[in-house]
């Protein structure tokens, strides 16, 4: 994707709490959204990926500070020193975000007519009672639900129904950003495949670009266009979405991706990620994910992790010491991002096999 | 083809090896609905006529979306809720007491942040069982949650009894609902959904704790999850669940590489998978039926690509595509009358391929050229 920037952020650190008591809940991330993109950004439950999106939007509440670093949107506007007036005028008009938990964000007392006119309202005041009531109508149907269900009530809907009423509500206002912090993690996999499949169809016919947060690589592989990987708080990698799966650079993104068994193939035994994720509150020294790692040697015990490195023309990047150059790097993360035209199948099924060789999970069979 | 009764298509096949621990037969639960527009009377079909064998040093995966009745058949077998009709057999005979059948019979729950009480710490949660039940007392008792906390891989096992669930992560706390479990020294285990609160990266540790227990101890685990690629990593059978019915079951990779049921070539065209080439092309659209009023005939009709009269009428009975491999599917029903097999919409199918095994990986497309086409497509 080459369009232009439209979110830049640079060095970007978020607490939790002040002084000593502080949790670094992000640190020092770096990331770009360019117009029409899909970004995905993978984490687990901890990783800092909806503190860095809430961080972004200045949705962030207390005990969140941000401690340092840069957010742009565009060329003019600094997201971090804007007023409220200034915010008010990006939020949904230009970042439009979508929350996890539909059932939650959705006023339950309020019908969806109802809760469509409030946006349009607030952010459009020169609309007429009808041309608001038309705009949601036609705001629904977008999104696959007849224009008669303007009346219903939030329970009256199925899960399905109310993320896409979310998603439609984001896309009121046609932002050029769209932020789904985990859109269909609550759904069940048909209701989510639809629902991916409207979004990237409104995606292709309104242009809008969408950071896409979730604990799903294997679901980011499929729809994004680049993917951002966060560890406790750090950006880890960066990379196209088909890069970083046939050819992953972090110990970290390896590990994560031989984390989720495949659905073809041969069955292996796969081994995830040894451990668990650190505790943000008293975190191991050197590089977090050190203490998982396989790879792991000296100095990433004692020196914290470099920057996100730029690997192969700056097409991605990782931040880990073994990519910087002074040594030779393991072969399960020097792979060719490309993969040969004709061997397809061994290529997508190699993540599974970098981890181990054992046996079995599921001996007795013959 | 012929059709035989579903138990005994999971024996035959071997997959897990041993004779049939705990078996359902004709297992149904209806809930009683209470809610004042419902007619008197009202029931959810929650399960219906499900017959499922677990054999020893098996795992057995269930799958099925929100609202298939796949925890509450765990429920069922666990004996938590009594069934309306159909009977849970242990080893071949009626359940003993409550207290006997917990012995045998164990029940790990979905989420380990609300299973484990938060004002004990593990050892009081490792030593109740052992207690109630009798097994240990006194200097043994220490001995046996040492060893129960081995036996999961919480060591140094000393450290870990006396922390409080909140001092623990996600994967370490459903380790310790495990090895609850396993106190009685069951032969039967029964996993609701075990992973699918934990983190990504710690699932498959725990998944592998499971593939250990039956190597090691020869438990048959049940192993409940709506994730179909993590069942077919974990299991030696799957039997797919759709409104409260198993509608087809068999080898975990058969039924995932060969699926012989439209339901389950819906779910595992719907499924995030990396090493596609191209978008998938859902399989069907819709959400699940309503089972305070299921629709007649085969529950998946409605939404099924390749609905036919006969499916809209009756049941379809499970049918041996493969060996040890059936689907409840009237497309491998032999002799159809032209009446029956006639399409409820679009033109007429030329003949079921639905068990014809698919060459390359996601590629379904024997059935793509029989797809009935939708009202919006002859508009065209």
């Amino acid at each position: 994707m080459s369009g232009d920037i439209l979110i830049e952020v640079r060095g970007l650190c978020v607490d939790y709490g002040l002084g000593s008591d502080a949790v670094h809940a992000v640190l020092d991330a770096d990331l770009e959204l360019r117009r029409g993109e899909v970004l995905g950004l993978a984490g687990e439950s901890g990783s800092g990926k909806s503190t860095l999106a809430y961080a972004i939007t200045r949705l962030l509440r207390a005990p969140g500070v941000i401690t340092a670093g840069s957010a742009r949107f565009g060329a003019s506007v600094n997201l971090l020193s804007a007023g409220q007036r200034e915010l008010r005028g990006l939020r949904w008009s230009e970042i439009a975000v979508v929350l996890q938990s539909s059932m939650n964000a959705l006023n339950p007392v309020l019908s969806i007519g109802t809760q469509f006119s409030d946006v349009l309202r607030a952010h459009r005041p020169d609309m007429s009672r009808a041309d608001r009531r038309a705009r949601s109508g036609e705001l629904l149907e977008m999104v696959g639900i007849p224009a008669d269900r303007l009346s219903s009530y939030p329970h009256e809907l199925s899960g399905g129904m109310r993320q896409r009423v979310m998603i439609a509500t984001a896309l009121a206002l046609d932002p050029s950003v769209v932020i789904m912090d985990e859109p269909t993690t609550a759904l069940d996999v048909v209701t989510q495949r639809e629902i991916l499949e409207e979004l990237m169809a409104l995606r292709d016919r309104l242009g809008f670009a969408v950071l896409f947060i979730s604990h799903d690589l294997s679901l980011l592989v499929e729809i994004a266009d680049s993917i951002a990987v966060m560890y406790a708080g750090r950006l880890v990698e960066r990379a196209g979405a088909s890069a970083i799966f046939r050819a992953p650079r972090h110990p970290y993104s390896l590990g994560l991706l031989s984390s989720f068994p495949a659905l073809h193939g041969p069955r292996r035994a796969m081994e995830g990620i040894p451990g668990s994720p650190p505790d943000l509150r008293n975190m191991p020294s050197g590089c977090s994910f050190h203490p998982r790692c396989g790879y792991a040697f000296d100095q990433c015990r004692s020196d914290p992790p470099p920057p996100l490195l730029d690997l192969e023309a700056g097409t991605r990047a990782a931040a880990c010491w073994l990519q910087d150059g002074r040594m030779a790097v393991p072969a399960e993360l020097a792979r060719p991002a490309r993969a040969p035209a004709t061997a397809a199948a061994p290529a997508a099924a190699a993540p599974a096999a970098a981890v181990t060789a054992g046996p079995e999970p599921t001996g007795g069979r013959s | 083809m012929t059709i035989i009764p579903l138990d005994r298509a999971h024996t035959a096949n071997g997959a897990g090896g041993g004779q049939p621990v705990l078996a359902a037969r004709g297992l149904t639960k209806h809930f009683p609905v209470h809610a004042h527009r419902s007619p008197r009377g009202a029931v959810v079909h929650a399960v219906e006529d499900v017959t499922l064998a677990l054999p020893s040093a098996g795992i057995t995966a269930v799958v099925g979306e929100s609202g298939s009745g796949k925890s509450t058949l765990a429920r069922l077998l666990a004996q938590l809720i009594k069934p309306t009709a159909g009977t849970v057999l242990l080893d071949g005979a009626a359940v003993p007491g409550r207290q006997r059948y917990a012995r045998q019979v164990q029940l790990v729950l979905q989420d380990p942040f609300s299973s484990l009480n938060p004002v004990h710490n593990v050892r009081y949660h490792l030593a109740r069982p052992l207690r109630v039940h009798g097994l240990a007392s006194g200097a043994s008792l220490d001995a046996q949650i040492a060893e129960l906390l081995g036996r999961v891989a919480l060591t140094p096992a000393d450290q870990f009894a006396v922390k409080y669930p909140h001092e623990l992560s996600g994967g370490q706390r459903q380790r310790v609902a495990i090895a609850r479990a396993l106190a009685m020294r069951p032969r039967v285990l029964l996993a609701d959904e075990p992973v699918s609160m934990l983190d990504v990266s710690i699932r498959l540790g725990v998944l592998n704790l499971l593939a250990g227990l039956r190597e090691r101890e020869g438990l048959a685990i049940l192993y409940v999850t709506h994730d179909i690629a993590s069942a077919r990593y974990l299991s030696d059978v799957i039997a797919v669940m759709y409104a409260g019915q198993i509608i087809e079951s068999g080898p975990a990779a058969q039924v995932t590489d060969a699926p012989a049921h439209p339901y389950t070539q819906l779910l595992l065209s719907a499924a995030p998978d990396p090493d596609r080439a191209q978008p998938p092309s859902l399989r069907g659209r819709g959400a699940p039926p309503n089972l305070i009023r299921p629709p007649a005939g085969c529950r998946f009709h409605p939404r099924c690509p390749f609905a036919m009269t006969v499916c809209a009428e009756e049941r379809p009975m499970a049918i041996e595509v493969a060996p040890g491999h059936s689907s409840a599917c009237w497309l491998h029903a032999p002799g159809l009358t032209a009446a029956q097999s006639r399409p409820l919409t679009g033109p007429a199918l030329t003949g079921p391929a639905l068990n014809e095994p698919t060459s390359a990986p996601g590629d379904l497309a024997p059935q793509e050229t029989h797809r009935p086409q939708g009202p919006g497509e002859e508009k065209r």
